[in-house]
């Protein structure tokens, strides 16, 4: 009997070295990069003390420009211009095309990554999200004077496993280390410190120049979860814009069709107004018309909020429509955070208020908060926080598990277990020459394959032949930190491997996990029975397949009336396997036992025989 | 149900979770995994489950999972030694068979 020593649930001390860690907020309009110092999250800001990048990108034929200086040449020279890549991210150029059929671009056809020609040559949105990164990483090397040890890279919460691949493809090929990739909405619940606040339900109202979005979280035991995401990917600020130049156009009388220099005047004109507005009860505007005259009219905060009243109610359909999903009523919204730069606009803010009845969270800039917390989650990641501080962690809802032989679920790595994690477990081969395996990756907590969830079904091919149990096949689960499961399979002697991703989280709703949790508990008597029968039945098919092979090689053995009794015994054992009793089973399994012990020594023997014909003793 | 803690066990995890600083108790759990088809699992506990159980006995807590209690009724904790080595047995009544390393058992 072995001795058992107490095992540690905590984790594992941190290195107290200070390393730099930065969050990157990779927006579709514009991105961010921010980092903690001296306890305090701020964003960083380059030589011109501009804090946003806009995540444009001007190809030209030996050269890229990044930023500020590419919006600049989106009117110029738009084919090479390229922006709002973030829509394109893990979809293919079909898929883009059908949903964005007014693009100034050429996609290439027929390749797998929807690529734009431009100057450069073929260009995806994985390369274009790289080199706003890259820009965004130099920043903050030239601010920070050291290299990053990693970064925080956020993603909107309904984005997929494609597009969050994807984003990863692409800090990587920036160089960036990724701790983990972080949901938009969860970065900026920790940028407010409510990762340690209270339990309970957050809704972040997420309002930008182009997207909004709309997402609840759920708080427990320090772990956000997306209970219901909603939205419109073409309404924001720039929709307020538009709705002010047509205001202003008709104060002042410009009825005819605007030149590009008068509607890009007006539309610039229209901004400033908008952001005076959030201060100012009144606001000129003074424009030059393409006669070159001064046009002049007054625009009031209550004019612009009549102008935007219907967007706004638009919004509040979506949050209805979220909370819906999320089967939760609005006064249960324990705090409201107000994300992106349009939630300055004092109307929203008001109308958020009256809808969620509380007043929503706006003490961090909106335009900045994400990327905020992000990098405070960095910090943490890479352990720069003394023990005890919070570390944000998911955990696994349901046991990942492989099928083995009977239909039976071995569990790889249990339930609640804090990811990213790795673990390996070995298998072995059933059948004598057996060349290949099935690995049936699963999810649940019950002992049978029916009552788990599939994952996902791959085969080891190439093993190489060898008797039932002599291989040695690992199988590793590895779960990191955004939720991805691979599975691997490698045979040890040959080095022959195949693997598998999956997201085991997706698609399940918390509903689904309670039951198959409740499910595991109440059946739990029933599943040990199963389990055991199925195992000795698995045991009564290796017995039976051993003894045949063996039957097969060596049936001179036996005498016809001993060759008898193994067989019946054979066919009782198979017959008691039927029944399903399994103490028949085991009581059969050795009554076969017991009627080959005479053949297994004859065996013996003449193999000893084999060996020893023609040797010496003294060679022995 | 109920899961049992000898006073050499007890003592023992006593001393273990004062020099740890914290800890409510000991989970004892199985996992079906080994070569014999079930295993021990022993743990510190910081936090209760939903569907945790909890035994006290000597002034331990011993935390089992509601799962896990199905192959652990009616076991007793015992802290054993042999030669220089010394640690926690679990004494099943459940156990059917072992496998030669005594870490995994079948019921």
């Amino acid at each position: 009997m072995a001795l058992l020593q107490i095992a540690e649930p905590g984790q594992s001390t941190v290195p107290h070295q200070r390393k730099f860690a930065v969050g990157i907020d990779l927006g579709t309009t514009n991105s961010l990069v921010a980092t903690v110092r001296s306890g305090e999250a701020l964003t960083l800001a380059n030589e011109q003390g501009e804090h946003l990048l806009p995540s444009v990108v001007h190809y030209l034929a030996n050269d890229k420009v990044i930023g500020r200086a590419a919006v600049e040449q989106a009117s110029a020279d738009p084919a090479n211009t390229l922006s709002s890549v973030k829509r394109f991210m893990g979809r293919s150029a079909t898929d883009i095309q059908a949903r964005y059929p007014d693009l100034p671009y050429q996609f290439i056809a027929n390749q797998n990554v929807a690529s734009i020609q431009t100057a450069a040559g073929a260009i995806n949105a994985i390369q274009v999200s790289a080199d706003i990164l890259t820009a965004l990483k130099q920043r903050a090397e030239t601010v920070l004077g050291d290299e990053l040890t990693g970064a925080v890279v956020t993603v909107p919460a309904y984005f997929d496993d494609a597009q969050r691949q994807d984003t990863k493809d692409a800090a990587k090929l920036a160089g960036l280390n990724v701790l983990r990739l972080l949901n938009e909405p969860t970065a900026a619940a920790i940028a407010y410190g409510l990762e340690s606040a209270q339990e309970g339900v957050i809704a972040v109202y997420d309002l930008g120049g182009g997207t909004f979005d709309i997402s609840i979280l759920r708080l427990s035991k320090g772990v956000f979860e997306v209970l219901a995401t909603g939205g419109d990917s073409a309404l924001g600020g720039d929709d307020f814009d538009h709705l002010l130049v047509e205001h202003i156009r008709g104060k002042v009388g410009l009825t005819d069709v605007l030149s590009p220099r008068l509607h890009r005047d007006l539309l610039n004109q229209a901004k400033k107004a908008k952001e005076l507005l959030t201060d100012n009860a009144v606001t000129d505007v003074v424009i030059k018309d393409d006669q070159q005259q001064t046009q002049s009219c007054q625009v009031s905060r209550e004019e612009f909020d009549g102008l935007i009243g219907g967007l706004i109610k638009q919004t509040l359909r979506a949050c209805r429509r979220a909370l819906k999903d999320a089967e939760l009523d609005k006064t249960e919204v324990l705090k409201v955070v107000m994300v992106g730069g349009s939630t300055r606009v004092p109307a929203v803010r008001t109308q958020v208020g009256e809808f969620f009845g509380q007043t929503p969270l706006t003490s961090i800039d909106p335009d900045k908060v994400v990327a905020i917390g992000a990098a405070i989650q960095a910090d943490i990641l890479v352990g720069n926080k003394p023990d005890g501080e919070m570390l944000l962690l998911d955990v696994l809802p349901l046991s990942l598990g492989i099928e083995t032989m009977g239909e039976l679920v071995e569990k790889v790595i249990p339930r609640n277990t804090t990811i990213p994690v790795a673990k390996a477990q070995e298998f072995t081969t059933f059948k004598d020459g057996q060349t290949a395996m099935m690995i049936h990756v699963l999810q649940g907590e019950r002992e049978l394959v029916s009552d788990c969830r599939s994952l996902a079904k791959f085969e080891l091919r190439g093993i190489p032949p060898m008797a039932a149990g002599a291989a040695h096949i690992r199988v590793t689960f590895q779960v990191d930190a955004d939720g991805l499961l691979s599975v691997t399979a490698m045979e040890k002697s040959s080095g022959v491997q195949a693997r598998v991703e999956v997201k085991p989280s997706y698609g399940l709703s918390d509903d689904q996990v309670a039951n198959m949790l409740k499910a595991s508990m109440q059946n739990a008597s029933e599943d040990m029975q199963a389990r055991m029968l199925k195992e000795q039945q698995v045991e009564v098919q290796r017995v039976n397949e051993a003894l045949q092979a063996a039957l097969a090689a060596d049936a001179h053995l036996l005498d016809d009336s001993e060759r008898a009794a193994v067989d019946n015994a054979i066919q009782a054992m198979l017959v008691a396997a039927e029944n399903g009793d399994i103490d028949g089973i085991k009581s059969a399994i050795e009554d076969v036992d017991q009627q080959s012990q005479e053949f297994a020594q004859r065996r013996m023997n003449q193999s000893i025989r084999a060996a020893l014909t023609g040797q010496q003793v003294k060679d022995i | 149900m109920a899961i049992t803690v000898t006073e050499a066990a007890a003592n023992r995890a006593k001393s273990f979770l004062v020099n740890r600083g914290k800890g409510l108790g000991l989970r004892l759990g199985v996992k079906t995994t080994g070569c014999s088809g079930l295993a021990y699992v022993l743990e510190f506990v910081d936090d209760l489950n939903d569907e945790d159980q909890v035994f006290e006995n000597h002034g331990v807590k011993i935390i089992v999972d509601g799962k896990s209690l199905v192959y652990l009724d009616g076991t007793e904790l015992d802290f054993a030694k042999e030669g220089l080595n010394e640690g926690f047995q679990f004494n099943n009544p459940n156990v059917n068979g072992e496998c030669g390393c005594g870490e995994s058992f079948n019921v």
